[in-house]
């Protein structure tokens, strides 16, 4: 007989692991990619490429070579990094700029703080932030939609978020409205933005897949949402001529990418029920107060990261309902 | 522009001079007073923080000698006597000297001596297997090997040996800080006194049950017999419970009991081979022994 | 409408009823019995038979020892081997009497028929006496004494007994086989304690994978208003005490208490049985229904056991060990304790022997910890599994307090469900330990 194995209790495991649950975030971002592939063409597939493979190179040397660790780039967590990174970028944009990029977000953003489960902030979105703030220009010209096979040469245009920013106080909301895509456009993908942002319909059925897989819970991205069409909501009830109108917010810019995807990464979220939905709340708060008032017409990636510094301390402060409540003693 | 560059400065020193004026006067309004000996002690003591001296930190210690009136209690294990013979001085009182000492591991259940029964699959922790069971080889008493000692140890002092999954012990690092004895959940490692050239003897097992029962599990199992407490020509062995101590102040070295031992519990370090002890039938028995000890370490 | 349940976190493992529909059958005595004298929570009883004396079935061999503590019996007759110490399923040795069996010659006055006696006419404390003279404890795991449960405490009173015919561990069938035979005499049963407790209603709680146990159990008490047959969803871990209460009930018991608290008190189906042979038919409570299952177990079976017996001698009667066994477990795979040698007894708290098989005996390697939330979201007593561990790693037990982990019932669900396969229990319980130490020495100061 062999020798009896002896283990603290439980004996048993469900088949949940990290991969699994990596994997699974990134089969609910085929739709996004698909629709993406179909309106930008040959250049999405470039970016997405460039950007996953240089994210799990760099965390392979950075695990084998510095921190001279167990490898870890196979639990898909760096692949993931590389796919949300890549959503991020304007399908156009140069490889070189990407795979800087993805060092950032790898080894910045991720790796600094100890590798996967320690960092504080969204490593894509330090990506992002970094090559948006280093690279102004080409991180602001977008491919215009249905140019499938050029690249870099693309025609290039403003995201509606940035006309909406460009025009608000100098003509009326409704006339700038008349220059952009129609609703049912932008519902569809059909406008100009990042590579994974642009298709709201794409993201609602990820949306769906990782709620029905309990990938994630709908307290993140739900109250987002709703936190940002309920303020700007009420602007626009105060003046439609002033200030656009949900919807228009909803479906422009990275709102439903950064909700879904970014807000919810497992590690630099909230652990608690209660701590995550005042994260969500002020995450859109943010968002908006960035869009309307602020001088970037996009603020979802600062709002998410301004909420990733805070997370250790909601963490601390606000606890899950306990069982039971106290009895006093004596 | 030298305008702007003057205009600058001045603003600046202004800035700087008001405010260091307020921090002088909030500096004064708050001082809280400390004896300056505190400070000088906690100079002189090692600042390793490693509790050893039952303190939290070195600070800590440092006021307790500061206010205590003798030394009575308070020992500095890392620094040793040089270190309290400092802090006498500063503190103007006699220093006391005490015996240095190392960290001795009581067990020798090696793979080989108490064989492997059951598999341990759990957090890799002493305390977590001593709670759960009685370990991979069976023994109440013996090493567990998840190293809760080595990731105690503050100094680098001790270290998992993978070929006898137990862990060892450098005598030249090791401060006696006593962290290493806290940690085991068995109470194995006990601090004994350090000899010339490092040398020890001492009973490698503490188990306290008779007969046969713990001779199943191990080989090397002091099964309390009493011949070493025997032969002990200075009363330094005691029997306890079944298990023999020896005690490491009255014991002189002179490795009669580790003959004896029926079953080599008893452990010689850091001795030359023997060149001539008695009877030839013991030396060949110690000298077997000796190999043994050899191989080891 | 939805069924009832808890409110916080739960989970769903697979069921593995192996051995469901099995029939409750005797496998016979072995040639020596080992009677542990620790077998309840509370002090160890005191031995009261020496080497070499002749007992009886049914006799008593060690007294209770206090308050909280109990009287254990012999489970055969035959001749005391030696009172000395025994390894438990950990492998430490500890006090038992081994009995070399000879035959099975019952004490007198014992009614050893089958036959159902539905009256009683026995007063409340003398209930109580029975209850406490024929060593019943909780056979549901926790093995707390019964009499001291039936003793409600100064200022509070008890409303409702609660029995607990749950069984949420994957695997384990003995309640289900016994709620399935014994159905009438487990009315009988609630009644007793009914009486024994000074309550006017009882509520039995049954998840709903076994519907025939549920059919049946209603049947049987249709006749009572006062006892009410509740079905429950299937969720782990529902045979907790607290989590059960909350699920029938509504009611919380508060952080560090019972549920006396709340005015309920919880049985066992199991320890119902017993306390219905003890009451009507003077009989002890010196065997137990034991599941012996497992995935290439050859003959899954419901084992009526003598307390004593060896696990090994249960494996053999099963069809013997199957050869790809890694694990031996007594109890499930969610709270078992998994048995370092087989030469063990089962006590009055083995509610089944599991054996796992080589593929499931391992854990998977462990990762780092990715915050996915996982274990807060399943904790039954809203903890947060993957704090409380780091600060047990730390040995910041004093922090822990605050966080309450010593309301952690230890019942796996944190670890079940971590996808980095960390080892949260392992060192919450450590944390708990060691916290439990802190506070009796404060508790002493």
């Amino acid at each position: 007989m062999n020798k009896l194995v002896v283990s603290p209790s439980p004996h048993a495991r469900s088949a949940e692991s990290v991969p699994k649950l990596m994997y699974g975030v990134m089969i609910s971002l085929i739709p996004a990619l698909g629709v993406s592939i179909y309106f930008f063409g040959i250049s999405v597939l470039i970016i997405t490429a460039v950007s996953v493979l240089s994210c799990v190179l760099f965390e392979f040397l950075i695990q084998k070579y510095m921190l001279k660790g167990k490898p870890s780039h196979k639990d898909g967590s760096a692949i993931l990094t590389g796919m949300l990174l890549a959503f991020t970028l304007p399908a156009n944009l140069p490889v070189w700029i990407v795979i800087i990029g993805a060092l950032v977000a790898i080894g910045v953003g991720k790796m600094t703080f100890g590798g996967l489960g320690n960092n504080i902030f969204n490593p894509a979105l330090v990506g992002r932030v970094f090559l948006f703030i280093s690279f102004p220009v080409a991180m602001t010209s977008w491919p215009e939609p249905l140019q499938r096979l050029k690249y870099i040469n693309a025609e290039t245009g403003a995201t509606p978020l940035a006309v909406m920013k460009e025009g608000m106080g100098k003509q009326p909301v409704s006339e700038i409205m008349n220059e952009l895509p129609g609703y049912l456009d932008m519902f569809i993908g059909k406008m100009m933005g990042s590579v994974g942002e642009v298709a709201a319909i794409a993201l609602l059925i990820g949306l769906i897949y990782l709620l029905w897989k309990k990938i994630i819970t709908w307290h993140i991205p739900v109250t987002i949402l709703a936190t940002v069409v309920v303020f700007t909501g009420i602007l626009w009830l105060i003046d439609p001529e002033s200030y656009a109108d949900p919807l228009f917010h909803l479906l422009t810019g990275g709102l439903l990418l950064g909700a879904i995807y970014m807000a919810t990464d497992y590690v630099t979220s909230p652990m608690t029920k209660k701590g995550m939905i005042i994260y969500a709340i002020f995450i859109g708060i943010i968002t908006v107060l960035i869009r309307v008032f602020g001088a970037y017409p996009e603020g979802v990636q600062f709002a998410i990261l301004i909420m990733n510094a805070f997370v250790p301390l909601l963490n601390k402060y606000i606890k899950p309902k306990r069982f039971g409540k106290e009895v006093k003693h004596g | 522009m030298s305008q702007i560059i003057i205009y600058t400065i001045i603003t600046l020193v202004a800035i700087g001079a008001v405010a260091a004026i307020i921090l002088y006067f909030v500096a004064q309004k708050f001082k809280v007073y400390e004896d300056p000996r505190i400070d000088q002690v906690e100079e002189a003591l090692p600042a390793a923080n490693c509790g050893g001296c039952g303190f939290a930190g070195c600070r800590n210690f440092a006021e307790a000698l500061v206010k205590s009136d003798s030394f009575d209690g308070l020992n500095c294990p890392v620094g040793g006597n040089d270190t309290m013979a400092s802090v006498a001085s500063i503190l103007g009182r006699e220093a006391v000297e005490s015996a240095p000492l190392v960290a001795v591991i009581r067990c020798n259940g090696t793979p080989e001596f108490r064989p492997r029964t059951n598999t341990y699959d759990g957090a890799s922790s002493c305390a977590v297997e001593h709670s759960l069971h009685t370990g991979e080889g069976g023994c109440p008493h013996g090493c567990l090997g998840h190293g809760d000692c080595v990731d105690a140890c503050d100094f680098d002092a001790i270290h998992m040996n993978p070929e006898t999954e137990l862990p060892e012990v450098i005598d030249d690092k090791c401060t006696a800080c006593g962290a290493c004895v806290r940690a085991c959940p068995r109470d194995i490692i006990e601090l004994r006194k350090k000899n010339k050239k490092d040398r020890k003897i001492f009973v490698s097992c503490i188990n306290e049950e008779k007969g046969p029962i713990p001779k199943r599990n191990c080989s090397v199992v002091c099964i309390g017999c009493s011949a070493c407490f025997k032969v002990c020509p200075h009363d330094a062995i005691t029997m306890n419970n079944n298990l023999a101590y020896i005690d490491p102040v009255k014991c002189r070295l002179c490795r009669k009991c580790v003959v004896v031992c029926p079953t080599n519990a008893i452990h010689e370090i850091h001795f030359p081979p023997p060149k001539i002890v008695g009877v030839a039938k013991e030396t060949e028995t110690s000298k077997s022994k000796e190999n043994e000890t050899k191989q080891k370490n | 409408m939805g069924l009832l349940t808890f409110s916080l976190g739960g989970i769903h493992p697979p069921e593995n009823k192996i051995s469901a529909g099995k029939k409750i059958e005797s496998p016979g005595l072995p040639e020596i019995v080992t009677i542990p004298l620790a077998q309840h929570l509370g002090a160890p009883s005191k031995v009261v038979v020496a080497r070499g004396d002749t007992v009886k079935t049914g006799q008593i061999i060690a007294e209770a020892n206090g308050f909280v503590s109990t009287n254990i019996h012999s489970s055969v007759t035959g001749k005391v081997l030696k009172v000395d110490l025994f390894p438990d399923s950990s492998g430490y040795r500890r006090q038992a009497v081994q009995i070399q069996v000879e035959e099975d010659d019952w004490v007198e006055g014992i009614d050893l028929s089958d036959t159902l006696v539905k009256d009683f006419d026995k007063s409340q404390d003398e209930i109580r006496k029975i209850i406490l003279n024929s060593g019943i404890v909780g056979l549901g795991g926790a093995t707390f004494p019964s009499h001291v449960k039936l003793m409600t405490p100064k200022g509070k009173t008890a409303e409702y007994l609660i029995i607990n015919g749950v069984e949420c561990e994957p695997y384990l069938t003995a309640d289900h086989a016994l709620m399935l035979e014994k159905h009438d005499e487990l009315i009988v049963g609630v009644r007793i304690l009914m009486k024994g407790l000074g309550v006017e209603k009882a509520i039995i709680g049954i998840e709903n994978n076994k519907p025939d146990a549920i059919k049946i159990m209603e049947k049987a008490s249709a006749e009572f208003d006062s006892i009410v047959v509740k079905p429950l969803k299937v969720q782990y871990p529902q045979g907790g005490e607290k989590q059960l209460v909350q699920a029938l009930l509504k009611r919380e018991v508060p952080s560090g208490g019972l549920p006396i608290d709340v005015g309920v008190v919880a049985f066992n189906v199991g320890t119902v049985y017993a306390s219905y042979l003890a009451v009507q038919k003077n009989r002890p409570l010196l065997e137990r229904v034991v599941t012996v299952t497992g995935k290439s177990v050859k003959k899954p079976s419901n084992f009526l056991t003598r307390v004593g017996t060896p696990v090994s001698y249960l494996i053999e009667k099963a069809g013997g060990l199957p050869e790809d066994t890694a694990k031996v477990i007594n109890g499930g795979p969610m709270m078992g304790k998994a048995l370092s040698r087989l030469d063990v007894p089962i006590v009055k708290g083995s509610s089944g022997i599991l054996l796992l098989m080589e593929e499931e005996a391992y854990r998977k390697e462990t990762q780092s910890c990715i915050r996915c939330t996982k274990c807060v979201t399943v904790c039954p007593m809203g903890l947060e599994p993957y704090l409380l561990m780091t600060q047990a790693e730390k040995a910041m037990y004093e922090e822990m307090e605050g966080e309450k982990v010593m309301d952690c019932i230890e019942c796996g669900s944190c670890v079940y469900t971590c996808p980095s396969s960390r080892p949260l229990l392992d060192y919450i319980r450590l944390g708990k330990g060691e916290l439990g130490k802190i506070l009796r020495a404060r508790k002493a100061v």
